[in-house]
């Protein structure tokens, strides 16, 4: 405990002596740095800031040091990533090789593969995307089709991945391809790292109904991959997917409390938006439905304290594996509250009439929608946790 | 720490697992309800409790308590909400302890601990004055007389009432009917001249009484805590007595659910088990979630009364109101699973149903305190 304390102290004397006043605001997405070739820095600033966690090691602590990390505990970890908060610095970069790709390289990668990706991630030099989904493979993900074939000294891949977040600006792709098609369903599947510059590889983004277009779909075209991009073993794949999993819900689970939008707090547009009586809320129906969200939340926070706690102590529970469920289904909860408290001023699209964060929680509101669906839809997690926490028999239907 | 039991709280926990499923199963509480039992708990069981430490868990070591923390109160509590145990301990070693340790002075302390620890004590809170929990609304007068005071009034739904040797009664002694201010605790023996019990029987097959007060003389050394100032020791006791209470229903909740999970898993219809329907995979899996959440909450609310108590009011208005929810879907959803054989009287299920519904209205139903966290939080 004292060593953790002195800790707190030097990396608050850090942080204080290191990071620039102007990353000390509140983020937007224009200001968030993702790294890659395809990717500058949105200021001088944030560049500065950067390669000052980079050098400390601070981008991903917990990594091993001979990969760009710090080699800290996830204590330690803790500690930075609670300083930071503490004086609202910005997280220097983003992306799914830090959050997901690289903790499955650790476990499942060969010594090659993490000294070329994981350094390459913590320098900005990678952007990476999921491929995962395909349009017939959505919730039932082994029934995907993308296909690898064994040509002997490479891969030859053909196929299509659908909601490949942001794969018009990323540099790679980590890939679920079929590699034996005779195989039943999660058996004949592998992990495959394919390089997005390489020839037969195209991207299209898909319009939402936020209106925005983050997600694309990324064609295959007698794309070449070397045999050494293979992570794990041949037909494997499933087992290094399913631990990545368990990374894209836990992140998900808790995006809506580190959300690098401006997330507007309902609490707060309620004094902003509603009338009030006596202290209260007079719409006794917004206020019952707003307090029901506010406990959610509290107990949300404290489960995710809960299973960092029973991480440290080495004590299992089901908590991680419901987090996912809550963490979305209660960020859906607070955007059509937020509706509710707005009344028309919360419907606002775009242009005149409506403040900038009006139409951001709108647009919000509608990306919620997506957040119960991927990665694996809360009809999935219920799936999951009847059979892995409750063991219920396997459904007929 | 908060978040995870230590070795020691785990130890107990698994102790008080194992003497509840032999002394005091469901099958203990059918046989008092059965036989009338004019008491309502086993004294021989409560014996058996105060010698294992239960009544004393909270108490400091120098009134022959265990001084193990809040925590390890809300552990035992746990089990017992798992095997319905009927006993003193949340009146008197929750209730009652904390009135005592938060608002007794060092003579009281000394007269009434150390009795208590042994089980020699048992005490009731006897507050509310109608059908819904409104903690300041306190009509009972108690009138200054020289030395004494003088208590008249009516008082509903005091848990372990009839059993209790000593009430804490909460009554006005100045001031306006719902003003928190003008509130004094008195301690009054239940066999006092002009007091009268009358004991209700409720669904939970529980101890509940009303007592009637008619020139009811104490002398004013049996104030507990400052008199016009009694508000202060009872909103944090209450708040005690609602997180303890609330881990009595996470046990509850966690036994009911498991029983129907079990039952998922034996149950034949249409020629498979009822377990492999996604119907019921997804409600059991939703309530798992909502286990997880409350876990997280009874955790925080038990460690927050010894290490934060600042912070008990909103917790213990989260883990009450929660809670009260958590247990009210819980015992619902495990009499539909089980079916026609749910609505027997034979299956136990019923007694968790009822016993739930008693618990979702003591110390504030889920109105009350959705009210007094968004009061809390400023809105």
């Amino acid at each position: 405990m004292q060593d953790l304390d002195s800790f707190r102290q030097q990396v608050r004397q850090w942080l204080e002596a290191n990071c620039p006043q102007s990353q000390r605001q509140p983020i937007t997405p224009q200001d968030q740095y993702w790294g890659g070739r395809r990717s500058t820095f949105p200021s001088a600033d944030a560049r500065l800031w950067f390669e000052r966690m980079r050098e400390q090691g601070w981008i991903v602590p917990e990594w091993p040091t001979e990969y760009g990390g710090g080699g800290l505990s996830d204590e330690q970890a803790r500690v930075i990533k609670q300083e930071m908060k503490r004086i609202k610095a910005r997280t220097p970069l983003y992306g799914i090789g830090i959050w997901m790709l690289g903790p499955a390289l650790l476990e499942y990668g060969n010594e090659a593969q993490k000294q070329q990706h994981l350094p390459a991630i913590i320098n900005g030099a990678s952007r990476w995307a999921q491929g995962y989904s395909e349009p017939g493979a959505g919730s039932d993900l082994a029934s995907l089709q993308c296909k690898a074939e064994d040509m002997g000294d490479h891969f030859l891949v053909n196929g299509s991945k659908i909601w490949t977040t942001a794969a018009d600006r990323c540099d790679w792709i980590f890939c679920l391809v079929r590699t034996d098609p005779l195989a039943k369903q999660q058996e004949g599947i592998s992990f495959l790292l394919i390089d997005m510059d390489d020839p037969g590889v195209s991207t299209t983004p898909i319009a939402l109904i936020s209106g925005e277009s983050e997600f694309c779909q990324t064609f295959f075209d007698n794309v070449k991959v070397p045999k050494d991009n293979l992570v794990g073993e041949l037909n494997k794949g499933w087992s290094v997917a399913k631990a990545l999993l368990v990374h894209e819900r836990k992140l998900m689970a808790e995006m809506g409390s580190d959300s690098p939008r401006q997330v507007v707090a309902p609490n707060a547009a309620a004094r902003q938006y509603l009338e009030f009586e006596q202290g209260k809320i007079a719409d006794a129906r917004i206020r019952s439905d707003l307090v029901d969200y506010d406990m959610t939340m509290h107990a949300i926070g404290l489960t995710h304290f809960r299973c960092f706690e029973e991480k440290t102590h080495k004590l299992r529970s089901a908590a991680p594996l419901v987090m996912k469920l809550v963490g979305t289904e209660a960020e859906k909860t607070r955007s059509e509250l937020l509706l509710a408290i707005m009344g028309s001023r919360g419907l606002g699209w775009e242009g005149e009439g409506f403040s900038a964060q009006e139409i951001d929680t709108l647009r919000l509101w509608a990306m919620s929608k997506a957040m119960t669906i991927a990665g694996g839809s809360s009809e999935v997690q219920l799936n999951v946790i009847a059979k892995s926490v409750l063991e219920l028999p396997q459904s007929k239907g | 720490m908060a978040l995870v039991l230590n070795e020691e709280q785990r130890l107990l926990r698994d102790t008080a697992r194992e003497f509840l499923s032999k002394q005091a199963p469901v099958s203990a509480l059918r046989k008092l309800r059965d036989d009338r039992d004019p008491l309502g708990y086993d004294p021989g069981l409560w014996q058996q409790m105060t010698e294992l430490g239960w009544a004393s868990i909270i108490l400091p070591e120098e009134y022959g308590g265990l001084d193990f923390g809040f925590t390890g109160l809300g552990v035992i509590l746990e089990e017992c909400g798992r095997t319905l145990a009927a006993s003193p301990l949340l009146a008197t070693a929750a209730v009652g302890a904390s009135a005592i340790l938060l608002g007794g002075n060092s003579e009281q302390k000394q007269a009434l601990l150390p009795s208590l620890a042994t089980g020699k004590l048992s005490l009731a809170l006897a507050l509310e004055e109608s059908h819904h929990h409104r903690p300041h609304t306190i009509s009972t007068r108690a009138r200054r007389e020289g030395d004494d005071f003088i208590i008249d009034g009516h008082k509903v739904f005091v848990a372990d009432g009839h059993s209790a040797d000593q009430l804490i009664v909460v009554a006005r002694s100045s001031g306006e009917s719902a003003d928190p201010q003008g509130l004094t605790l008195l301690l009054v023996a239940r066999d006092a001249q002009g007091l009268s019990c009358q004991r209700t029987l409720m669904a939970d097959s529980r101890n509940a009484a009303n007592i009637q007060f008619e020139q009811v003389r104490v002398n004013a050394d049996c104030v507990l805590g400052e008199i016009d100032q009694g508000w202060h020791v009872l909103e944090p006791v209450l708040d005690r007595g609602r997180v303890a209470l609330a881990a009595e229903m996470m046990g509850l909740a966690l036994e009911a659910f498991e029983r129907t999970i079990a039952y998922l898993k034996e149950r034949k219809q249409f020629g498979v088990f009822i377990g492999s329907f996604q119907a019921l995979q997804h409600r059991s899996a939703q309530l798992q979630a909502e286990l997880e959440l409350c876990r997280s909450v009874i955790l925080q609310a038990l460690s927050c009364v010894d290490e934060t108590p600042e912070q008990l009011p909103l917790l213990a208005s989260l883990a009450k109101a929660r809670l009260n929810e958590l247990v009210k879907i819980v015992t619902n959803e495990a009499v539909q699973m089980h079916g026609g054989i749910g609505v027997t009287d034979e299956l136990e299920i019923g007694f968790f149903l009822k016993r739930a519904r008693v618990q979702m209205q003591l110390f504030g139903d889920t109105g009350f305190h959705k009210d007094r966290y968004a009061t809390l939080c400023g809105y």
